[in-house]
């Protein structure tokens, strides 16, 4: 039984307890008022619509699991960030189980605080901005598959979306068009040039990130991540497509905009860089959804390059999934922590001159290994 | 940017005209942290001046105050117990080192390197023990006086400075790989902020960013003051003007301030270390310069026969090296204005006075 066929009874059940009352209410009203309610049960009962409701169920429930996933992550960062720099990270909320409980402590906090929307700023893209940014990358989210049969699926007989992985790139791909928006809307020099450097620094990455990717895509024969995950039974493609995995990483890093290439944010020159203006829950929900787009990036990378769920059977698939997810994010944290920042000219000439050749490269190796029918 | 901006340490505005993100013109402005220190000053006794002076610069208080004590030690025409020097030499040399790790961890912090700042800061400790175990206090130390030092050196002052030393020479090779080991580092500094040897000559730069441009001045050596003339160390300089020149020629020189405080500890001599120094200034003038971790720091004092001095003109480092932003950050690009600013270690509290 697959995640779609469990949603699916579900929501069947429900509709069914539902339908009493639809058919008992047409029973006793008079006339078209008694048709009408009758036609609601009749609607819901359909099979379309159950499967719609279960689609909107699953993902809910991956929505769920983003979000515990999140503040694992902003744990995790805390504490290995802590380790690296001789200190320990949180500790005093929650210190029995390592201080986890502080993630939802500063969550608290930043409720609490006072929402302030500048007087000069252009209301509409202020905040539209933060609902793009959460908005596109849950859904990027939403079609990555944590096990064979635990992933969002549309119907009991396909095996996860159809072109899945290119959906979740399309929508990865938005976020810097929402930070352009809420750099130019806040009405504020720094955040301007933060948002004007995001759309700089994704003409330089997303090129070669999607030729790795592409690689993938053509050694497995499909844009269905639970195709490719599935190619990988033997071999992961991290192996022989090396160099197209350290290009996906440093490429994801940009993405994701951690410390290298973190130019739109940038600290010490732009402040804050695009949020600046942004204060209390928005801030919270933009710094959130920035750890959730790294969990973003390490299930990719790992449902990409490094087998998704296949492991030894001794532990259940989705954990393989997630302990990959994790590996890889420590992996690109650690980079964050110990490298400076890159700057803006630099990012576009590593982008096209290095990266880029690279990704060509890997390119014609994944087409070799194709012709030679290796895979 | 600026007078609030997470690139200025301290509290100073630069004016900065961007056509896209390349500089077209700058103009630091300054004034925000004025305290009227050398009218303070006039009003206070020569040795109530010695904490005021250790406010001049919070990176490196010691040596401010231990200019003080040597201009008016030239004014009043005091001899200095050997010992006191000696001691005075290891303290700064320290502070000197503290002062670099300072920068370097605010540097680090700038260009985004959070590794380097913790352990920068978490270095700097040693250092700062030290010195709270000499004087009493972590930042702001007061302890030169004028004929001398406050203390004696605590004991195992000797045993633990040297092992000091030899903990930095190691984590300076340790900051070697973790900074010069980064191609990104390297990407931000080589060829950034090019401040020609002229120019910078002529604009009066001294200190670190002077030895980075190609010139070879150190007061320490090329005007001895103190009892660094009887200690063998090396100033350093760098050919290549940029920001990497500058972040070599301060590393270098943590490494031979290492070498100097082993030897002021080891070579200190027995004897008093401090004389008293009369109440009243005599009629009449002092100078003192010394080499400060930011460039040359010069004093000058009027005094009147009465126990205040006439007047106390401080020359400040930062305040001229500043005046060089311009010409260092044209035609750069904003991301550089971190670098190029954060390599001139900047301490307004001495600029603004």
């Amino acid at each position: 039984m697959n995640l779609f066929q469990f949603c699916y009874g579900l929501i069947h059940w429900l509709v069914i307890l539902v339908n009493h009352l639809w058919y008992w209410l047409g029973g006793v009203l008079p006339g078209a008022l008694g048709d009408f309610f009758t036609g609601i049960g009749d609607l819901a009962a359909s099979d379309g619509n159950i499967a719609v409701f279960a689609i909107l169920l699953e993902v809910i429930i991956f929505v769920i699991i983003a979000f515990i996933n999140v503040l694992n992550f902003i744990w995790l960062d805390r504490k290995f960030m802590g380790r690296m720099f001789d200190f320990y990270g949180p500790y005093y909320v929650g210190y029995r189980i390592g201080g986890w409980l502080q993630n939802i402590a500063d969550g608290m906090k930043l409720f609490v605080k006072e929402i302030i929307t500048p007087a000069k700023a252009d209301k509409a893209g202020f905040l539209l901005a933060p609902v793009i940014f959460i908005g596109s990358s849950f859904l990027a989210l939403s079609t990555i598959p944590l096990g064979s049969n635990f992933g969002v699926e549309t119907s009991a007989h396909d095996t996860g979306v159809p072109g899945g992985a290119l959906i979740a790139f399309a929508f990865f791909a938005i976020a810097p068009f929402s930070i352009l928006v809420a750099g130019w809307s806040s009405n504020n020099k720094y955040t301007l040039i933060g948002g004007m450097r995001s759309a700089a620094q994704m003409m330089s990455y997303e090129i070669p990130l999607l030729l790795t990717v592409a690689s993938v895509f053509l050694l497995a024969g499909s844009f269905n991540f639970n195709i490719i995950i599935d190619a990988q039974k033997d071999i992961w493609f991290a192996i022989p497509l090396f160099l197209g995995f350290i290009v996906f990483l440093v490429c994801l890093m940009a993405e994701v905009e951690v410390q290298p290439f973190d130019l739109p944010e940038a600290e010490a020159e732009l402040v804050e860089g695009w949020t600046t203006e942004y204060s209390g829950m928005r801030f919270g929900l933009f710094m959130m959804t920035s750890y959730l787009r790294a969990y973003i990036g390490g299930a990719l990378a790992t449902a990409l390059f490094l087998g998704g769920w296949h492991g030894p059977t001794l532990i259940p698939e989705p954990i393989w999934f997630l302990i990959k997810a994790y590996a890889v994010f420590v992996v690109i944290e650690w980079a964050r922590w110990s490298l400076p920042r890159i700057r803006v000219d630099q990012i576009l000439n590593l982008g096209w001159k290095r990266l880029m050749p690279l990704a060509v490269v890997n390119l014609l190796i994944a087409a070799t290994f194709k012709t030679l029918g290796w895979f | 940017m600026g007078p609030q901006h997470p690139m200025t340490h301290g509290l100073w505005n630069l004016r900065i005209k961007v056509d896209g993100e390349t500089i077209v013109d700058a103009e630091p402005e300054m004034g925000y942290l004025h305290r009227g220190i050398e009218k303070l000053c006039e009003n206070r006794t020569y040795t109530q001046i010695i904490p005021l002076a250790d406010r001049l610069c919070y990176g490196s208080s010691l040596t401010w105050s231990h200019l003080y004590c040597l201009t008016v030690e030239d004014l009043m025409g005091l001899e200095v117990p050997e010992r006191a020097e000696y001691i005075r030499v290891a303290a700064i040399e320290m502070q000197r080192i503290a002062s670099h790790l300072m920068w370097l961890a605010a540097y680090a912090a700038d260009l985004g390197t959070l590794a380097g700042f913790i352990y920068t800061m978490r270095d700097r400790e040693v250092f700062i023990d030290l010195l709270q175990a000499l004087s009493g206090s972590r930042l702001t130390y007061n302890f030169p006086r004028i004929g001398g030092v406050a203390h004696d050196v605590p004991p195992n002052f000797e045993r633990d400075s040297l092992r000091a030393c030899t903990y930095m020479e190691k984590k300076l090779d340790e900051y070697d790989q973790l900074f010069e080991g980064s191609k990104v580092f390297m990407m931000r500094n080589e060829g950034v902020g090019i401040l020609k040897k002229e120019l910078a000559m002529n604009l009066g730069v001294t200190g670190p960013p002077l030895r980075a441009s190609g010139v070879n001045y150190d007061l320490r050596k090329d005007q001895p003051y103190s009892v660094y003339p009887e200690l063998d160390f090396q100033a350093i300089s760098m050919p290549d003007a940029d920001c990497y020149a500058r972040y070599k020629v301060r590393m270098d020189e943590m490494r031979e301030s290492c070498k100097i405080i082993r030897q002021a500890v080891q070579k200190m001599p027995k004897g008093k270390w401090r004389i008293v120094a009369p109440r009243n200034g005599p009629v009449g003038t002092g100078i003192g310069r010394v080499e400060d971790p930011r460039g040359e720091g010069m004093m000058y004092v009027v005094g009147n026969g009465t126990p205040k001095p006439y007047r106390l003109k401080i020359r400040s480092p930062i305040f001229v090296t500043v005046s060089a932003a311009k010409q260092m950050l044209v035609g750069y690009k904003v991301a550089d204005v971190v670098a190029i600013m954060g390599g001139l270690d900047m301490c307004i509290g001495e600029a603004d006075r």
